[in-house]
């Protein structure tokens, strides 16, 4: 039962400040409250005993992403209004094709039932030694390739962000 | 369910649809391209809650090795997708998406 309580606040609070990602007007606000939202859903990763996802999760998200996005903002001093907001008529419609969206994929959701579930709360699958003992033995090859997938953006970053004409 | 102190799955399911769907709003409303941006980490978020949902439930550890390589593409997207920003602010100073309709043709 009390998992039940964490469980809706976290999602309470994730929910609040995503809606508050597309609120709020200027865009640190967006950057601050997208990392109250990895931080609930960091918390989610907890509560399925995911424990190597939770810490990743702040690692990457909280940490280099936030980072990223708040240095962005400053760099860019893009701190002020949107100066051309869309017309009325173009955010209805996409609130409409939004939550068409959302009421098709809980409709498609709503008649599932597996029948063979885990209690996650007993399942040692998310600790870091079973994930890294699998990680380093049957995911070997991707993991390797996922280094030179960054060395490949780390490559890329410098070369869009040098100042002289490519 | 059949274990009464868990949190059914269809919890998850509805928890990550709404999610998706607010990222998916995002992308559609938002004309600062920081914010798209943030909004499809608000979708990739989603996605790798339930897929690591799902993993715990199915004790099955290869859906949280996938989550974790996601995560690997979407540290990589943001960090490319931040320096496209920056040029396209650069040569245009602006991030309003409306002024790359020049790309149309």
């Amino acid at each position: 039962m009390f998992t039940q309580y964490i469980f809706h606040f976290l999602s309470v609070m994730a929910l609040f400040s995503a809606v508050m990602v597309l609120a709020s007007k200027k865009p640190i606000h967006s950057v601050l409250f997208l990392t109250m939202t990895f931080f609930a859903i960091a918390g989610h990763y907890v509560l399925l005993n995911a424990q190597f996802l939770a810490v990743v999760h702040v690692i990457v998200y909280a940490g280099a992403i936030m980072v990223l996005f708040l240095f962005t903002v400053m760099l860019l001093n893009l701190n002020k209004d949107e100066r051309s907001p869309k017309p009325l008529w173009v955010n209805i419609m996409a609130f409409i094709a939004g939550g068409m969206l959302m009421l098709t994929l809980i409709g498609i959701f709503r008649g599932y039932d597996i029948q063979s579930l885990q209690d996650p709360m007993s399942t040692q699958i998310g600790l870091v030694k079973n994930l890294g003992k699998i990680l380093y033995h049957d995911y070997l090859i991707p993991f390797e390739l996922s280094s030179v997938l960054f060395l490949t953006a780390m490559v890329g970053a410098v070369l869009l962000g040098k100042k002289e004409q490519i | 369910m059949d274990i009464p102190t868990n949190i059914p799955i269809q919890y998850y399911l509805v928890f990550c649809s709404v999610l998706f769907s607010i990222g998916v709003i995002g992308v559609l409303i938002k004309r600062n391209a920081l914010v798209i941006l943030m909004s499809i980490e608000l979708m990739i978020n989603s996605i790798n809650l339930l897929l690591a949902a799902f993993s715990a439930y199915n004790n099955d550890p290869a859906g949280q090795i996938f989550v974790f390589f996601i995560m690997v593409v979407a540290a990589a997207e943001v960090a490319i997708g931040l320096a496209i920003v920056v040029l396209i602010y650069r040569t245009t100073h602006s991030i309003d998406i409306n002024v790359l309709n020049k790309l149309k043709w």
